[in-house]
């Protein structure tokens, strides 16, 4: 495939499908450690999820009548959503906002905010009882409209699309085709626009399922403020993906790299920092005056209270203070560092509200089975098969000129 | 062939609702309705245990019935199944041993339906919340919202139902009363409209001031409930659910419901003008873009 560069072969159609065929070959060698561990992880997870359609749920998961949503839920879903929350804040500073020097980011973001979701639904699917139902709240023979739940799967869905059309000149120039990319490109504000107001409402909705759980989730995690929690620490918890994910792609991809992209990128970095300590100053706050409002500090002396106290102190606080104190000094280190333990922060806060807090009090306690970590992870490895396929190959992290450059070189 | 006036708008206020999300929020319905919903008083004086509601119940469902060694027994806690939907528990008091019968509240204003994305779980007028098989997607929404951790999901199928309760929907219907209301042999339970229902029960307390607690479990916990229960000793001892809200748990996601429609018209306004305000050349941006 080295022989034709991209523009020639975009000039017949029928020659289309057979560039698509070339690129769906591996360009390098597929022996990596990577893949050694990820391909036989997916293999085991493939047999688990045949074995969960043909036995129910139960065969591979410890979800119990008390605690009903388990690891795939609670970590793919509702953890995962927050990740994904990198593409709005990005979007938003870059085509509302107008803040250029981060537009190298927005791809890479979208990107993955799309995987993200579109692999959060598997998930979700995987955990329903009777998956083939999940044609009626979209279909409409039954519209749950009363219910947080419906809101927020239709926003997921509508979201998907929305990204779609976000990423989908990438794909567009990757095929060569102008025209496309032209009508698509016109799209993008629209698509933006409609995007960031559903990662609104989806990010709080998902912190809004849990309101009607007053009294099954501890009164450190529950509040009336848990839909605004959550949708401020999507901010961060998005930010800190990208800021973390930057890092693994200067080394992953470094073949794309241009001269000069980690000094820019120091550059990118440093100011989500800064976004992300003043999202995290306003979460603690707010989690402050809960604590006030509810009288919640007493249990704070409790063992539950100390796990409180490490998920907010050492993951939230400190990652925030880290990030500011990076800011200042210019270590891109110290703030790469933070951005990881604001990621545990949110994978405690999100678990905690979902399964740990979640029956606190009962026993036996859900922990989850070794099937549903298998599963859980082998989702992660497709996304980022997919994602690396798709950055090797379509003008993500560079432009289509360098790219077509490269190859002629 | 012509469209129904008030249909078409259903249909109009559906399709729109479904990006907002609140249009059938309504529950006036319910609420105006509240106090003919048909209820049952457990009075925990005159259960015996012997579980003729259980077997009646199970007869009634076309589930198994209880088997030999499962009654009840103050030692052990005994839980509702997927194929159990109502469960008598045998608890040691300082009245002496007292029978709990446990089962779904048919609340009047339901977690579980609102929850529901689907409308499999549905709040009838008559008062029972019924299930619905073709509807639901087995996501267990219901499950985490219910205040009294009623519905139960069959995890070990592959086509998996979700258990609980209907107060006999189908003999309602027909003008019978509840299996187990009609198979207790003491007599522990009383039917009739809801209104009626809590009338009696006040009747009992006041007749009877020694003998009750001063309390009709349902008349207010979770907003109100079609199970009404009257007891010798205080709930806490019997291990009843106490310091539940007073107010319907859907209320809870009401307020969030009711921002939707309100985030969906301003944010895309505010978005467009910040752009413009940021924005000076679009054409220049969408070309270089």
């Amino acid at each position: 495939m080295a022989e034709h560069t991209i523009p020639d072969i975009l000039e017949a159609p029928q020659n289309r499908w057979k560039f698509i065929l070339s690129e769906l070959k591996p360009k390098k060698s597929i022996w990596t450690i990577f893949n050694m561990i990820s391909v036989p992880t997916v293999a085991v997870a493939a047999v688990i999820i045949v074995y969960r359609f043909i036995f129910g749920l139960a065969a591979v998961s410890n979800v119990t009548q008390s605690v009903p949503w388990g690891l795939w839920k609670g970590f793919n879903v509702v953890t995962g959503v927050a990740f994904a929350g990198g593409a709005y804040v990005l979007t938003f500073m870059v085509y509302i906002l107008g803040l250029e020097k981060y537009k190298p980011l927005v791809r890479v973001t979208v990107l993955n905010g799309f995987l993200a979701y579109t692999f959060y639904a598997f998930a979700l699917i995987l955990d329903l009882g009777k998956p083939w139902n999940i044609i009626n709240p979209v279909i409409g023979n039954s519209f749950g409209t009363s219910s947080v739940l419906f809101l927020v799967a239709w926003h997921f869905i509508l979201y998907i699309v929305a990204q779609m059309i976000e990423f989908s000149p990438a794909v567009a120039e990757w095929l060569g085709s102008e025209r496309a990319r032209k009508i698509l490109k016109r799209m993008t504000v629209g698509a933006v626009i409609f995007g960031i107001t559903l990662s609104t409402l989806h990010q709080s909705g998902l912190g809004a399922l849990f309101l009607m759980a007053k009294g099954k989730i501890h009164p450190l995690w529950y509040s009336e403020f848990i839909p605004t929690l959550f949708f401020i620490s999507s901010i961060f918890a998005g930010l800190s993906v990208v800021i973390f994910q930057g890092s693994i792609i200067q080394r992953v991809f470094a073949y794309q790299m241009e001269d000069g992209s980690e000094e820019r990128q120091n550059v990118m970095i440093r100011g989500l920092a800064k976004v992300c300590a003043m999202a995290m100053f306003v979460y603690l706050f707010l989690k402050v005056v809960d604590m006030v409002h509810n009288h919640t500090l007493g249990y704070l002396t409790t063992p539950m209270g100390a796990w409180y106290l490490l998920e907010v102190v050492g993951f939230v606080f400190i990652p925030m203070v880290m990030f500011v104190r990076g800011v200042r000094i210019g270590t891109p280190g110290l703030i790469k560092l933070a951005s990881l333990l604001t990621m545990i922060g949110i994978v405690l806060n999100r678990m905690n509200i979902s399964v740990i807090a979640y029956r606190w009090d009962q026993l036996p306690r859900y922990i989850p089975s070794w099937m549903e970590f298998v599963v859980t992870i082998s989702i992660l490895f497709v996304q980022v098969w997919i994602y690396r396929w798709v950055i090797h190959r379509m003008p993500v992290l560079r432009t289509m000129e360098s790219m077509t450059q490269s190859k002629n070189a | 062939m012509s469209i129904d006036r008030r249909e078409f708008l259903k249909t109009l206020g559906v399709a729109g609702g479904t990006l907002t999300g609140v249009s059938a929020f309504g529950k006036s319905k319910q609420e105006s309705n509240s106090e003919e919903f048909y209820a049952i008083l457990h009075d925990m004086t005159l259960c015996e245990g012997c579980q003729g509601c259980e077997y009646a119940c199970a007869e009634a469902n076309n589930n198994p019935p209880p088997a030999d060694d499962d009654y009840p027994d103050s030692a052990i806690r005994r839980e509702l199944k997927p194929d159990q939907f109502t469960v008598v528990n045998a608890v040691e008091t300082s009245y002496g041993e007292v029978y709990t019968k446990q089962q779904c509240m048919h609340c009047a204003q339901p977690a579980c339906a609102s929850a529901c994305l689907t409308q499999a779980m549905k709040k009838h007028e008559e008062g029972p919340i019924t299930w619905e098989e073709g509807k639901c997607m087995g996501c267990r929404y219901c499950m985490v919202s219910c205040p009294f951790d009623i519905p139960k999901f069959e995890f070990s199928s592959n086509n998996p139902k979700i258990g609980k309760c209907q107060m006999c929907f189908e003999r309602l219907k027909e003008g019978d009363i509840p299996a187990c209301v009609e198979n207790c042999p003491a007599e522990g339970m009383f039917f009739g409209k809801r209104s009626e229902v809590i009338k009696e029960a006040r009747r009992r307390i006041l007749d009877d001031p020694d003998l009750y607690v001063d309390h009709i479990y349902g008349e207010y916990e979770a907003g109100g409930t079609s199970w009404l229960y009257l007891s010798p000793v205080p709930f806490e001892e019997l291990g009843f659910k106490t310091g539940l809200e007073e107010k319907p748990y859907p209320e809870l996601t009401k307020g969030f419901l009711y921002s939707v429609p309100s985030i969906f018209m301003l944010w895309p306004a505010l978005l467009m003008g910040l752009r413009e305000a940021t924005h000076k050349d679009e054409e220049e941006e969408v070309e270089n873009g």
